[in-house]
């Protein structure tokens, strides 16, 4: 399959392939981070999180045409403050969501992912009112499109780069805050034996409703970063859904870790087998192994993972 | 279910004895209506099937748009045989049994005249039998893959054959192409154009396919795709992906440096119209053909018209796609054969309807054929950075619509 090219330029290819591997990777985990908070320290089965995705999308959308309108020279720089209102609105949201809805089916976790599947499909309708069915073109700061080329055959995507270097950030920033902080302290108290936490003075409610929002929150900031790579739309959302459950489910829902691990090893396979292979077989293979792995080890199946 | 027929026949034989009774000019409810379709003395009941709400709103709110605008028109020209066109609108969520049900709906209950609607190649499988078992009239919008022609149905956009070929041997000629990649999203449209692109490449064109490839809807990352096309070095990448599938792509393609306007490879897609644009953006898109019938920017007066007449209802933002332009027609034939038979009985539409001319479509002159699909011109736009495209070429002739072709399945 390889003889017709050159040495050269099958090594950048490999090189280039490397990293789509790695821009996959990050993307995967940008995505699935939010899922894992709120799965994996509350057990609540969030179904709305691509909605809260898209969200965070049309907070970047707006904020691209407010600055166009009335900032035009401080575009270039508009993204960060875009992320940043993505993840304070869908904090906020999140938060309502939780003090509205979440916190009355703790006990029934199976309810949450049908509770919060409703209210992706009224976010859905609510954005299909408000911006219209049509898809919308997010534009983006000049400097954020376009490829940095290394060689002549190897070329850098910048967002690529930037996606990598958001991820980078928050995830450090989630273990910091899981880890090393106060916060962190009483969530994973709370997620261990949530009766003692509360007898040991630990507001468990208040707990819950920010690692809720947090979650959320992070859902915000990945959508903003996705509107680089992806469509904003009022459904765009459930492209991402399945991937996401996919890595957090196949990383073992408690552990923040086991979905890097996972986001790490699924797109890897995934796009080496994309290069081998057609797209769907690729797709087909991954879920196949996937499936095969849960099937030895199930320990990251949802059903598991109860509230008690 | 008896005492219904019964009243019905006898509101059938009241109105048609009022009717004379009055002696009015205009030619009455029973001679133009011998089957019992919605039609008054002076209004005629069509139905609107299309998805408002769910993943395929995006796409089908042109087409209601347009068939809305159509007949809003024809009302304001003296309607149909002297009859004002009622809409009853019904939505198919996205959702292809809802369409069958709601053809019965329209069909059974409301007796509409005509249906303009589906969008997808799924809802109108879901819809066909419910047309074809309640003799209905479907007025179908979508440039889809053919191997269809059902007698109670209007296609009124392109078939697989008048969108792929002309556009493929223009990419020949003009551009001097001889390897091609064809890429798709993972459903029967894409893989059955690329079946007919492929056998036209290899057979009529003498050249080769390099690569084949297909990711399944609503695939978001194509970075290795990009690669491939970048190793095999074709000189045409054919493509068929659609939704937001689209986004991703063009984004992606731009962002690992490869400048469509050099053509180098030539980037030719029969799934990206002014509509898709809009979502992917001008700028990230600009440099890429499209093989349609129908560009907003065509120069023709009744273009201009149309595009002024659409901006005016629906807002001056808004822009048209090639299949809202076909919707648009839905409306018009149905009149004009409604108009030849002299009847609204679905039966005599259906017989008038082969040879029926429209000198007013907004892309120019078309005809129905007697497979029910239409004569049309191919042409072929390049895009521009506003998110229009710009015509280079154009079909002398009409091209023939032939749905199941010979040689290419």
């Amino acid at each position: 399959m390889f003889a017709e090219y050159t040495a050269s330029e099958l090594t950048s290819i490999f090189a280039m392939q490397g990293f789509a591997g790695l821009i996959l990777f990050s993307v995967f985990v940008l995505m699935a981070l939010g899922l894992a908070i709120i799965f994996g320290q509350m057990g609540v089965i969030n179904m709305a999180h691509g909605e809260f995705m898209i969200l965070g999308a049309y907070i970047t959308y707006l904020t691209s045409n407010l600055f166009s309108e009335y900032a035009q020279n401080l575009f270039s720089g508009y993204f960060f403050v875009a992320m940043l209102l993505a993840f304070m609105v869908t904090f906020a949201l999140g938060a309502l969501v939780e003090w509205a809805m979440i916190r009355h089916l703790y006990k029934r976790p199976l309810d949450t992912l049908l509770a919060t599947w409703g209210l992706s499909l009224i976010l859905q309708q609510l954005y299909r009112t408000v911006f219209g069915p049509r898809e919308v073109g997010v534009t983006l700061p000049d400097w954020l499109m376009g490829s940095y080329p290394l060689t002549d055959m190897i070329e850098i995507p910048i967002n690529g780069i930037f996606v990598m270097c958001i991820t980078l950030v928050i995830s450090v920033g989630v273990y910091f805050w899981m880890f090393k902080s106060r916060w962190g302290g009483q969530v994973r108290a709370v997620v261990q034996n949530r009766e003692m936490a509360g007898a040991v003075g630990i507001n468990t409610e208040k707990v819950d409703r920010i690692t809720f929002a947090l979650g959320c929150g992070i859902a915000g900031v990945a959508g903003s970063a996705f509107t680089m790579v992806g469509s904003t739309g009022p459904t765009s959302g459930q492209l991402y859904i399945v991937d996401t459950f996919l890595v957090v489910v196949f990383g073992g829902a408690s552990s923040l870790l086991g979905t890097i691990a996972s986001a790490f090893t699924i797109s890897q396979a995934q796009s080496t087998m994309e290069f081998f292979l057609s797209g769907s077989m690729a797709k087909v293979l991954t879920l196949l192994v996937v499936v095969g792995i849960l099937m030895l080890r199930p320990q990251g199946l949802f059903s598991l993972k109860i509230r008690k | 279910m008896l005492s219904k027929t019964l009243s019905s026949k006898l509101k059938k034989t009241a109105l048609a004895l009022s009717a004379s009774l009055l002696l009015t000019p205009t030619i009455t409810q029973a001679e133009v209506n011998t089957t019992g379709l919605a039609v008054t003395d002076d209004s005629v009941t069509v139905g609107i099937l299309h998805s408002v709400t769910g993943t395929m709103a995006i796409s089908e709110t042109g087409s209601v748009q347009a068939e809305k605008l159509a007949i809003e028109q024809i009302n304001a020209m003296g309607g149909v045989l002297g009859r004002q066109i009622k809409i009853i609108q019904e939505d198919g969520a996205s959702d292809w049994p809802t369409f069958a049900e709601k053809s019965k709906k329209l069909l059974v209950n409301d007796k509409v005249a005509a249906v303009f609607g589906c969008w997808t190649s799924a809802s109108r499988k879901a819809a066909l039998p419910v047309f074809e078992q309640y003799n209905g009239m479907l007025y179908y919008p979508t440039f889809y893959e053919g191997l269809e022609q059902s007698p109670n149905v209007i296609y009124t956009g392109q078939e697989a054959t008048q969108q792929i070929l002309e556009g493929l041997d223009w990419a020949s000629k003009t551009k001097g192409a001889k390897k091609f990649y064809l890429l798709g999203s993972d459903y029967i449209w894409p893989r059955t154009s690329n079946k007919i692109a492929r056998k036209h490449i290899e057979n009529v064109l003498k050249a080769k396919v390099v690569g084949e490839e297909y990711y399944p809807l609503g695939h978001t990352q194509f970075n290795s795709v990009i690669n491939k096309i970048k190793l095999k070095k074709p000189d045409v990448v054919f493509i068929s992906v659609v939704g937001g599938s689209n986004v991703a792509f063009y984004k992606q393609l731009k962002a690992a440096g490869i400048d469509m306007t050099k053509e180098s490879p030539l980037f030719l897609t029969i799934s990206v119209t002014e509509d898709e644009i809009l979502g992917i953006g001008g700028e990230n898109i600009e440099g890429i053909y499209a093989s349609m019938k129908y560009f907003q920017s065509l120069p023709n007066d009744n273009n201009k018209a149309f595009v002024e007449a659409f901006k005016k209802k629906w807002g001056k933002d808004i822009v048209i796609g090639d299949v809202t332009q076909a919707a648009y027609l839905g409306p018009w034939l149905w009149k004009a054969a409604v108009e030849k038979a002299g009847s609204f009985d679905v039966d005599k539409v259906r017989e008038a309807s082969p040879g029926i001319e429209l000198t007013t479509a907004p892309e120019g002159y078309v005809k129905v054929h007697k497979n029910h699909h239409l004569w049309s011109k191919t042409r072929i736009g390049v895009a521009m950075p506003d998110g229009q495209y710009k015509v280079v070429y154009e079909s002398d002739d009409l091209i023939e619509p032939d749905p199941f072709p010979e040689g290419y399945q």
